[in-house]
């Protein structure tokens, strides 16, 4: 029985048969595991041709001539292309949210045209038959610069001897805003005490293994173009590459088969992207450009560069009062297109101090333009920083009124039975379970083990330090998150669902794959609603040809949008099927239901399997009644109405160990409770806590885009940027507690990016919780060892 | 990042690549394991018009016990090092050094003779060859010639090789009764460069340092080692080294992640910590 | 073959297969296998070796193919994941990777499977600092290493139950 309840139109979704809930391999995960995949760069069309770049090796400079003769002579080579050839095939592109009020960027094109404006802008393109004759050819290619002034320090951005990166505008500003509840200063006057600090977060980059990738292929004859894309967004990149190449939508088509690893990178507008697809334009031929990693470091979108100012008022008994912060963040020379960097202050403005009662908040975000490469949405986009901040702070206050930092935040989160509630900075909860996550994870850390562990070891000397954090995360994004400022984004979802004529089930839907497990989930959440074997279900995902108008992936948004809009459309295919059961049977469908593929009267095996139903309606149609027509395809939509973002929360800890000679911290353990609504596969999300938390761990320890006062990125390999590596990674417990949301049927929020989010928040309060006696604190991430000897006072 | 435009050349004995080298000068280079040399290619930061791939030449490779040295010739993988019999015995500081370079894969192609020749001053082998008092073999059109390790390390990714000569082994005395080494370096992850190392040896006489050298590696152009720190080691036990440690005079370079102040503090940390095992 | 030349005749055992090509000298072992040989399952992350997307099997020993030319495969036995899973030689890690999910994108998996067989060969009974250590030369930024830990755990185990 899968226990669709037609009266209160809910599904029990711990039936026998559901799949909801259960921790199923991926199918296709033996395909990958054979090195049977599709990535881009795996893709080969006939006359295809390579593009390499040439690229800026300044900061910023005037593009004074470029001497291309030699190269386009070079053997292989078919066309060489700079900024305005590019432009005359492709418009700019502006990346503003009309929502983010007051937001600007210049247009950006492609390709530079008179100015570079960071390191590792592409200037030049060079189109030959592969890509190391590209390279040879690129090498010939003479760029005559004249270097000028670089504005590389966030903090003197706005002053006006700074340089100006675009002579249109007043000055380096893209957006400013302010949150204000208006009683802070009030609140923090009569405070019993108040605590301040200043937090660095280092800029750093999401090194997806795959690199980008993408491989235009334009036909002459129909004026289409097909584009196999390792994006996140198909429909969003179709309607990007249409509008700007004047093509029509409806003739662009997206692919997005393999992708190897994404996390929000492979989800924004980059130029030598646009400019392979304008080169495939311009010759009538297939373009494929695949980055290399030197070029992704230097021109994947950057992150997470904040400077955070941050003061709270408690009172005597550690309730908080008022919290405020002040955040400076430097982006690249433009705004990135079409998803803004401004959304990742405005997160920061929007989720610090979310878990928690005070009811005075004043939060400033100031985002400035610099010559540097450009910033945008990375995985639990400003979370880290957000939950950082107030954890870091919550921290502070109580080590400082002397409570244990558990029962802290015990004492300030939002009860559980306090929701719906509204933040001080706007954010609408819906439902949170701050209070049942902290319980669990005091019971799975064994914390007062880990406290008095922790005292004994003190006494020989070892520090080990216990840090807990406690966060909220934005899932399930309504159209307020980006439609709203005229991005052509989606969010709403859509399943298109059929029985086909063998009896298997195939689900398309506008969400997609990067390797967590969508189109597994999906066909979970198919194969509960139909009622048939998951192996009877296939998913087509990242072909705007074969899929409903989607949003893709990111945000979270999967399993709680798309999987919504599975499920609505696997229950109204089976109503139809039902409906063609009782016709065939001779019944009501009120006494039908589908059990493991076959249409049966309840409670009995009696009935017709699908396969047979399927013959039936396909191919011998004169047995059915003439005034009565099967309809075997349905489609459902979703979006999320009630709420701008439907939250999700959880709790993270961390146990580690800092080394006081060295300034080396070494993890020990880490743990996460994560609360994401009904969980559909246990194991894909304890897998994205996992993999998340590795990458919070990154940006908390190793990560960081380091450039030097030319505006030069240094450590642009990955011998020298540090991502973490199996060696130094702990082990991570989850668990998990399940408030589903009733802002749908199967009530899922998302997981994706929780681990990411929480993690480095609960690493710098352990290193600080170790170094507490020892007198020293670290307010900066990456936390080097240099870092920590800093703040002893070796060095 | 793909390599550009070369020739390439397989000889068939040291004689001929020596003739190779010299027919083409500076415009060859040769290829051992290449781990290093191809990402220098593919970075285009190295343009060589000529390759001279050596790893078919026979006795260039393999580890040898004689009489008064182990002779490790040039073209001998590292994972030959790691996993030898002979190794662990009679240079055990090459054997506890060995887990350190990179990782399993690098060390499968990866030759002693490479690493050495090419000098990286974060490297454990040439450290390793220093501490040990190794000789290094070299031949050149005019025939072999032996190079005493202290000589052969002259600058950041500069040996005494010259041009058109190859390194075909290093001979490092056999260890005697009472000498000692310990190994050890500090990494952010398993395999890295190390931000500091330090491969020591020493002669234990009577529970006192003997002739030590203390190599440190990571900290400057080239592997170091500090004639005030280890004078004021001669002659006296296990107890002074705290006190030697501000005796260490290194002048480190900073790198990506560490300033000078910091290279000069870890160093100390872990000679504190690895000399004692000299002692263990 | 002494004197030197641009393009090189090679002929080498490639999963199993007796293959002859003339390539040019500069054409590295992993684009060698991907474009001229239309092997894609080994893969390309960083072109210096650091990442291991690009690891297959040289004469029995795991090698990063970007840091080799494909001249230099002249003679020698070369293995990709294409030939050790028709061959069934991964097939018990692969299952395993299956089972715990140690694998998300799978852009890192291949050569994370070469690297865990060589592993699994010398050292049948590893600890998990011991897995985790073998296998810091292969990058994954997706799973965070844990589920990949106890599948080359679990067929460790496996077999050693078998062995007795």
């Amino acid at each position: 029985m899968s226990g669709f309840d037609e009266t209160t139109r809910t599904l029990n979704f711990d039936a026998p048969n559901s799949y909801i809930g259960r921790s199923v391999t991926r199918p296709q995960a033996r395909r990958l595991a054979q090195g049977r995949s599709h990535y881009v760069d795996d893709m080969v069309l006939p006359r295809m041709l390579h593009v390499a770049y040439v690229r800026s090796p300044h900061a910023h400079a005037k593009i004074v001539a470029i001497e291309s003769k030699k190269a386009a002579a070079m053997p292989g080579v078919v066309r060489i292309a700079a900024g305005a050839d590019i432009a005359m095939v492709c418009k700019p592109y502006v990346g503003v949210l009309t929502h983010l009020a007051g937001m600007r960027s210049p247009p950006q094109y492609p390709l530079a045209m008179d100015v570079a404006r960071w390191q590792g802008e592409p200037v030049v393109a060079v189109v030959a038959a592969s890509r190391a004759e590209a390279e040879d050819a690129a090498e010939m290619v003479d760029v005559i610069y004249e270097e000028l002034p670089a504005a590389l320090d966030a903090e003197r951005a706005l002053d006006p001897a700074e340089p100006k990166i675009h002579k249109e505008f007043d000055s380096n500003l893209c957006f400013r805003r302010v949150v204000d509840t208006g009683g802070v200063d009030a609140a923090m006057k009569d405070a019993h005490l108040v605590v301040e600090d200043t937090i660095h977060f280092g800029r750093h980059t999401g090194v997806t293994l795959e690199p980008r990738a993408i491989l235009a292929d334009y036909s002459r004859a129909d004026e289409s173009m097909t584009v196999y894309h390792c994006g996140q967004s198909p429909h969003m990149m179709q309607g990007i590459i249409a509008s700007r190449l004047s093509l029509d939508e409806h003739r662009v088509r997206i692919i997005a088969r393999d992708v190897g690893g994404s996390f929000g990178i492979k989800i924004h507008t980059y130029g030598d992207e646009m400019a392979a697809c304008a080169l495939s334009l311009m010759l009538g031929r297939p373009v494929k450009f695949a980055a290399d990693r030197y070029e992704s470091f230097v021109s994947d979108i950057h992150a997470r560069d904040h400077r955070v100012r941050a003061k709270l008022a408690v009172d005597r008994e550690g309730n908080m009062l008022a919290l405020e912060i002040d955040d400076l963040t430097g982006v690249g020379p433009y705004s990135m297109f079409p998803r803004s960097s401004g959304v990742e202050c405005n997160q920061v403005l929007n989720l610090t101090g979310g878990p928690y009662k005070h009811k005075e908040y004043r939060a400033t975000g100031t985002v400035v333009f610099q010559n540097k490469n450009l910033m945008c949405q990375y995985r639990a986009v400003g979370h880290p920083i957000a939950i950082a901040v107030a954890e870091h702070m919550v921290d502070q206050a109580a080590a400082k009124l002397g409570i244990d930092p558990l029962e802290m935040r015990k004492k300030n989160v939002v009860p559980d039975d306090a929701y719906p509630y509204k933040s001080p900075s706007g954010m609408r909860f819906e439902a949170l379970s701050h209070q049942q996550c902290l319980a669990k994870l005091f019971e799975i850390m064994q914390y007062d083990e880990l406290r008095r562990e922790q005292s004994e070891l003190r006494k020989k000397g070892v520090h080990r330090g216990i840090g807990l954090s406690c966060f909220i995360e934005v899932t399930n994004p309504s159209p307020m998150f980006y439609g709203v400022g005229g991005a052509r984004i989606a969010a709403q979802d859509g399943c298109t669902i059929k029985l086909d004529a063998n009896g298997s089930i195939v689900a398309a839907t506008g969400v997609t794959e990067q390797g967590q497990g969508t189109e597994t989930i999906m066909a979970q959440i198919a194969a509960t609603a139909v009622g048939v074997e998951m192996s009877c279900v296939k998913v087509l995902t990242g072909d705007t040809d074969k899929v409903p108008y989607g949003g893709g992936t990111w945000a979270s948004r999967a399993a709680g949008i798309g999987g919504e809009a599975v499920l609505q459309a696997g229950l109204a295919l089976k109503r139809n099927i039902l409906e063609i059961g009782a016709v065939i049977l001779k019944t009501s469908a009120s006494e039908l239901d589908i059990v493991d593929g076959k249409v049966v009267k309840k409670g009995t095996e009696q009935g017709i399997t699908l396969a047979e139903l399927a013959r039936i309606c396909y191919y011998r149609g004169n047995e059915l009644p003439v005034d009565f027509q099967p309809e075997l395809i349905v489609t459902r939509h979703y979006r999320v109405k009630d709420y701008p973002f439907v939250f999700c929360n959880g709790v993270q800890g961390c146990l580690l160990e800092v080394d006081a000679d060295t300034g080396f911290v070494k993890l020990l353990k880490m743990w996460c409770v994560d609360d994401c609504g009904r969980v559909i596969n246990p194991k894909l999300v304890d897998e994205q806590v996992r993999g998340g938390i590795v990458q919070g761990i990154g940006g908390a320890l190793y990560e960081q885009c380091l450039y030097d006062e030319r505006g030069q990125m240094l450590n642009a390999t990955m011998a020298d940027y540090l991502v973490p590596m199996a060696a130094e990674m702990p082990d991570i417990e989850t668990a998990h507690v399940q408030t589903p949301t009733k802002t749908s049927m199967l009530g899922a929020k998302g997981a994706g990016e929780a681990g990411t989010g929480g993690a480095p928040a609960a690493i710098m309060n352990a290193v600080n919780d170790a170094l507490r006696p020892l007198g020293a604190k670290v307010t900066q991430q990456p936390i080097t060892p240099e870092v920590v000897l800093k703040s002893l006072g070796r060095v | 990042m793909k390599a550009p435009q070369f020739a390439y050349a397989r000889p068939a004995s040291v004689a001929e690549a020596i003739a190779l080298l010299a027919e083409h000068e500076d415009r060859a280079r040769v290829l051992a394991g290449g781990q290093s040399l191809v990402p220098m290619l593919n970075f285009r930061v190295a343009a060589p018009q000529v390759l001279v791939d050596i790893n078919r030449i026979p006795g260039l490779s393999g580890i040898e016990v004689a009489n008064d040295h182990v002779r490790i010739s040039a073209l001998t993988r590292h994972t030959e090092i790691e996993h030898s019999v002979d190794i662990a015995r009679h240079l055990p500081l090459i054997a506890r050094a060995m887990p350190h370079v990179a990782h399993p894969a690098i060390r499968n192609r990866g030759t002693f003779g490479g690493s050495c020749a090419l000098a990286d001053p974060a490297a454990e082998l040439p450290a390793c060859a220093l501490a040990l008092g190794a000789t290094f073999v070299v031949a050149g059109k005019k025939g072999e010639r032996r190079v005493p390790a202290q000589e052969f390390f002259k600058g950041l990714y500069a040996t005494a090789l010259a041009p058109g000569e190859l390194l075909v082994a290093a001979e490092f005395p056999l260890p005697k009764p009472g000498d000692a080494s310990a190994f050890g370096e500090l990494a952010r992850r398993h395999g890295d460069y190390a931000i500091v190392g330090i491969a020591a040896h020493c002669a234990v006489r009577e529970g006192k340092f003997s002739d030590l050298r203390a190599v440190f590696f990571g900290v400057g152009d080239r592997p170091v080692r500090s004639a005030k720190f280890e004078l004021a080691l001669e002659g006296r036990t296990a107890a002074a080294i705290a006190g030697a440690l501000d005796a260490l005079d290194l002048a480190p370079r900073a790198d990506l992640y560490s300033s000078a102040a910091t290279k000069l503090h870890l160093a100390r940390v872990l000679a504190g910590r690895v000399l004692r095992q000299l002692f263990a | 073959m002494s004197a030197a030349a641009d393009t090189l005749e090679i002929s080498l055992t490639l999963n199993g297969e007796r293959v002859k090509r003339a390539v040019p000298a500069r054409l590295n072992l992993a684009d060698f296998l991907r474009h001229e040989m239309e092997l894609t399952g080994t893969h390309v992350g960083c072109e210096h070796g650091v990442c291991g997307a690009c690891t297959v099997r040289v004469d029995g020993e795991i090698a990063r193919s970007c840091l080799m030319f494909a001249a230099q495969a002249d003679g020698c036995t070369v293995d990709t994941i294409e030939g050790m899973s028709d061959s069934r030689e991964l097939e018990e890690l692969q299952s395993a990777f299956v089972l715990y999910n140690a694998l998300q994108c799978g852009f890192c998996t291949p050569g994370m499977l070469m690297a865990a067989q060589a592993l699994l060969r010398d050292e049948p009974d590893p600890s998990r600092e011991r897995i985790r250590e073998y296998l810091s030369g292969n990058y994954c930024r997706c799973t965070g290493y844990q589920s990949i830990v106890d599948a080359v755990e679990a067929v460790a185990k496996a077999r050693k139950g078998r062995s007795k």
